[in-house]
């Protein structure tokens, strides 16, 4: 194997100098949510690592992983692809088609054996012996099966490998499964959404990269770094939600004064990712910004959770801390807390719709 | 054998089968096969789909107004296109009439997609099947910036330096022994043409493409909050428009129509100086290419229509790009097309792995029906677990083949742009007229390969142009005191009949797509999707007339079948996206429990 160049040799000969290299480091840290102390060892990191080589397969999907993806504006897509990662196999943008293509993640698989990255776009369907997906001539989950194998980690791009997503919806007629029910003797990282924010997936393979290990994940698989929070916690509409400033119809003047839409549907409070912070396409705007609810697409079985133009109804009390676990273990425990808890919110909408016919109302913030 | 189509072509599956899967840089997953005679000319050819999503059965009984969320799912690349697709249907069912801004938004929207899409296609799907990326290794800078400075004399990014930096860049990736996405490309192939310095520049294009393409989806996600997938309604738009009141920070405001506009002119001048030259000047080198690669074109258009610039006005008065076809090759002859018509749109399963009560007849989408049947025929070669040769004599697809008024017909760019000249549509004319004159070729030279890349190219200018014209249209309407986005008069599913249906079009990129629904008791009863290739990729009908991907490879000759360079130019041509292409419909229960579960 031809000696590989390390990301920092690749920017110098690029004119980079060092100090522009230091500042793009802390950068990376500062979108990694690092302390600026840590960006010397992503610094190390760089000048020192080979690129890692990427295998990206594709089941039953839309691509929109993919196009996210190549939206990432910090890095740019391109800095990834030629300078961070070796993305050996993506039949989305590779050269080689057929025989071609398929060499390469044979041949991966064997220079790079437990050491290359194996990301998964889609899902393999299992009905029917997997014949809803044939790649190559075979299975999509043959494949997956095999690539799996050899791989250091697999990466479940998007809520179609992370959950199962839109075919997976009821009835799902292929019995599309995610890439953990088939995968189950390796790390696997889910970085879900429909799709996902493009930084938060090259924020999730820098971070690989440059430290050298796997991000930490919550119970259900996500990293914390970006998956630990809802929506709703960093919604900047959350002080219309406190004081009960709802939209109450589109286009009416509450949506035009950019009020909560929890009463459109929204499920920012039960949707943990980084929307409300990171935003998306570079931090122009994120679905609540732009006028209509979140219809929590980060999250399991999303899709069958609607209409997603009716209020949530299991929504946890104002004010309540949660993080990711304790929420998935409050929805275990049963109806009565979401029946209980809906209850509360209903009080308190009827009671602030009272108040805001009298007086326009001032985000009162830890009412209830 | 020997044979000849109803539809005019020659097959002949005597020779060598070569098959070409996974077919890459498309959306989803596509087989082609083909067989050649002893001159490596190809004589045969078979499009397969595989793979099946059924989105279709999902959407039974759910909420309408839920519709688009789910069938934007259909399609990340060519992203809103199903979903604004799904709002009309919804719309035309229930009688909703849109605000004027909510008409000139979904215009801007899908302009701004119209722009990027094909941009993607041409740099990132289709530039590497014309360039040599390693060939770029051996030319010299400062004649690589003589050569960019020509054809685009004002794009910035064309000094010495800026091309030497690049190459060295390429050098030391290349080196490095890890080539990431061209590794195993066909590099060095006879078929590549272009000098070393025409394909560092386009080289150089393709990440200043990749770089820029962020930058124009970003109109999407002011409107609709993120891309790839946006939010859209049922009524009008999401976004609420207020420029002078409380609040307006929170909604469609100064800042945000400004951001719009910046992207507008950024993307006209990059489309201008970048695509439009790189097209020209690649064409040039590949003059061959406007004779190979026809198929149905030149045939067989179709076309929805597209752009309405009233509200609510689905008519060609109304349309942009107007909605017709043309078939047998009579170009001057357009024709209407009547979604609705039930003799008009159908679909076959013939050679699709669905089963039909009755395999000899076509579905209007109203009345669809499909069991998926998953089976090879006798003559395949190999198994299911691994498939070596398909047989095209039985079932071979999991993409069903629609037909107009019992035609094969090719949708996309070119026919649309093909149907817009012949309806007489002056800026079209001029468009195409002056690149042809530019070329040094007859209007035939359309009829192929290259024609319909140089089409989609077209396309994006024009798009571009409407995006700005869009643009000033929303800042004229707002200024004149119009800020409605939304109409929620029946949006209260009370408000509805017991039983409605209807059909909404939308030309994406790749082509005619359209929806039809069924609504019953308020939910959907059925749910119809046919889209571009579906039309493309079809494979052969109940009368064994070919789609049209089987049709424009016919005839191709091959430097050489192992690198299978020429069918990927040919199939990349129309940009596949099969995610789209392999849907289903459920218009009763059956079905789904015949699926088998494990």
């Amino acid at each position: 194997m031809a000696r590989v160049e390390t990301f920092y040799e690749l920017l110098r000969r690029q004119g980079v100098s060092r100090r522009s290299f230091t500042k793009f480091c802390s950068l990376t840290a500062a979108s990694l949510g690092l302390a600026p102390a840590l960006a010397p060892k992503v610094a190390h990191a760089m000048e020192t690592k080979p690129r890692i080589p990427v295998l990206w397969l594709h089941g039953l999907e839309c691509t929109c992983c993919s196009e996210s993806f190549i939206r990432s504006a910090h890095p740019l897509v391109k800095d990834v692809v030629l300078s961070m990662i070796s993305l050996d196999y993506d039949d989305t943008i590779m050269a080689a088609a057929g025989h071609q293509a398929e060499k390469c993640l044979e041949d991966i698989r064997t220079e790079y054996k437990g050491k290359y990255l194996l990301c998964v776009e889609g899902n393999p369907p299992i009905g029917k012996d997997g014949e809803y997906c044939i790649v190559g001539g075979r299975p999509f989950v043959d494949q997956l099966t095999d690539m799996a194998k050899d791989a250091m980690a697999v990466v479940s791009w998007g809520s179609c490998a992370s959950w199962g997503c839109v075919q997976a919806a009821k009835p799902n007629p292929t019995h599309a499964v995610p890439v953990h029910e088939i995968v189950k003797d390796k790390p696997v990282i889910k970085v879900p959404g429909c799709p996902p924010i493009a930084e938060v997936m090259t924020g999730v393979v820098s971070y690989i990269v440059t430290f050298d290990r796997l991000p930490e994940l919550d119970r259900q698989g996500r990293p914390k770094m970006f998956y630990s929070q809802r929506i709703h916690d960093k919604c900047y509409r959350r002080p219309h939600f406190d004081a009960g400033q709802f939209v109450e119809a589109w286009d009416d003047e509450n949506a035009r004064k950019g009020y909560c839409l929890y009463k459109m549907g929204c499920r920012g409070p039960t949707t943990y990712n980084a929307c409300s912070v990171t935003r998306w396409n570079e931090g122009v705007s994120f679905p609540i910004q732009s006028g209509h609810g979140c219809i929590g697409c980060s999250e399991n079985d999303f899709w069958d959770n609607g209409p997603f133009y009716e209020r949530l109804t299991n929504i946890s009390v104002f004010g309540a801390e949660a993080n990711a676990d304790q929420w998935a273990a409050r929805v275990g425990v049963g109806v009565g807390v979401g029946v209980a808890a809906h209850a509360a919110v209903s009080a308190a909408v009827r009671m602030t719709d009272k108040e805001r016919h009298k007086s326009p109302p001032m985000p009162k913030g830890g009412h209830e | 054998m020997s044979t000849t189509t109803p539809n005019g072509f020659n097959l002949d599956n005597a020779g060598k089968r070569v098959v070409v899967d996974p077919i890459t840089r498309i959306e989803g997953h596509l087989r082609i096969e083909v067989n050649v005679d002893d001159k490596n000319v190809i004589r045969n050819a078979v499009s397969t789909g595989t793979m099946w999503r059924g989105l279709e059965t999902i959407l039974k009984g759910r909420d309408p107004r839920d519709a688009w969320a789910f069938t934007q799912r259909i399609c990340g690349v060519c992203t809103g296109v199903h979903a604004l697709a799904s709002v009309r249907c919804v719309e035309d069912a229930l009688g909703i009439k849109i605000p004027e801004n909510a008409n000139t938004i979904r215009n801007i929207m899908s302009l701004a997609l119209y722009v990027q899409d094909h941009l993607v296609h041409f740099y990132h799907l289709h530039a590497l099947d014309w360039v040599d990326v390693v060939s770029g290794l051996k030319a010299d800078p400062k004649a690589t910036s003589d050569l960019a400075q020509t054809v685009s004399p004002s794009w910035p990014k064309s000094s010495v330096g800026y091309f030497r930096d690049l190459q060295n860049r390429l050098k030391k990736f290349v080196e490095s022994g890890q080539l990431g996405p061209f590794r195993n490309g066909y590099w060095g192939h006879p078929a590549y043409k272009l000098p070393p310095e025409a394909n560092l520049m386009a080289t150089a294009h393709y990440l200043e493409a990749l770089d820029f393409q962020k930058e124009i989806v970003k109109i999407q996600t002011i409107f609709g909050g993120k891309n790839p997938h946006p939010n859209w309604l049922v009524g009008g738009v999401p976004c609420p428009i207020n420029l002078n009141d409380t609040g307006g920070i929170g909604a469609i405001n100064m800042e945000r129509l400004n951001l719009v506009s910046s992207i507008v002119d950024q993307s006209l001048a990059f489309i201008e100086q970048v695509y439009i030259p790189d097209l020209v000047a690649v064409a040039g080198f590949y003059k061959d290419w406007a004779a190979i690669g026809g198929g149905l074109a030149g045939k067989s258009f179709l076309s929805y229509g597209e752009f309405p610039q009233f509200a609510n006005d689905q008519s060609n008065k109304s349309l942009l790009l107007p909605r017709g076809a043309i078939i047998d090759g009579k170009l001057t002859e357009v024709l209407d097309v009547d979604l609705k018509a039930p003799d008009q749109i159908q679909e076959f399963v013939t050679h699709s792995w669905y089963s039909y009560s009755d395999e000899t007849k076509g579905l209007h989408p109203f009345d669809g029906v499909t069991e998926p049947k998953f089976a090879l025929g006798p003559n395949t070669k190999g198994d299911r677990k691994k498939l070596e040769a398909i047989d095209e004599n039985a079932k071979y697809s999991w993409v069903k083949s629609p037909r107009w008024k019992g035609h094969a017909m090719e949708v996309g760019p070119l026919a649309r742009f093909v149907v817009a000249y012949m309806s007489g549509r002056q800026d079209v004319k001029d468009l195409v007229d002056s690149t042809l004159k530019t070329l040094d070729v007859p209007i035939t030279a359309l009829f192929s390969t290259l024609g319909r890349t140089a089409a989609r190219g077209l396309e994006a200018l024009w798009s571009a142009k409407q995006l700005k014209a869009f643009n000033d249209k929303l800042i004229a309407s707002i200024k004149a005191g119009d800020t409605a986005t939304a109409n929620t008069e029946k949006w209260d599913p009370k408000s509805w009949p017991k039983a409605a249906q209807g059909a909404g079009f939308m030309e994406a990129p790749r082509g005619a797509l359209g929806h039809w629904i069924k609504i019953e008791d308020t939910k959907i009863a059925n749910y119809q999707a046919v889209v571009p290739t579906t039309w493309n990729a079809s494979p052969r009908d109940a009368a064994g007339k070919i789609g049209a991907y089987e049709a424009s490879l016919l005839d191709t000759p091959m430097a050489n079948p192992e690198q299978p360079l020429e069918i990927l130019r040919t199939i990349h041509s129309f940009d596949p996206c099969l995610a789209c292409a392999a849907h289903v419909i459920g218009p009763d229960d059956r079905e789904v429990t015949k699926v088998t579960v494990k």
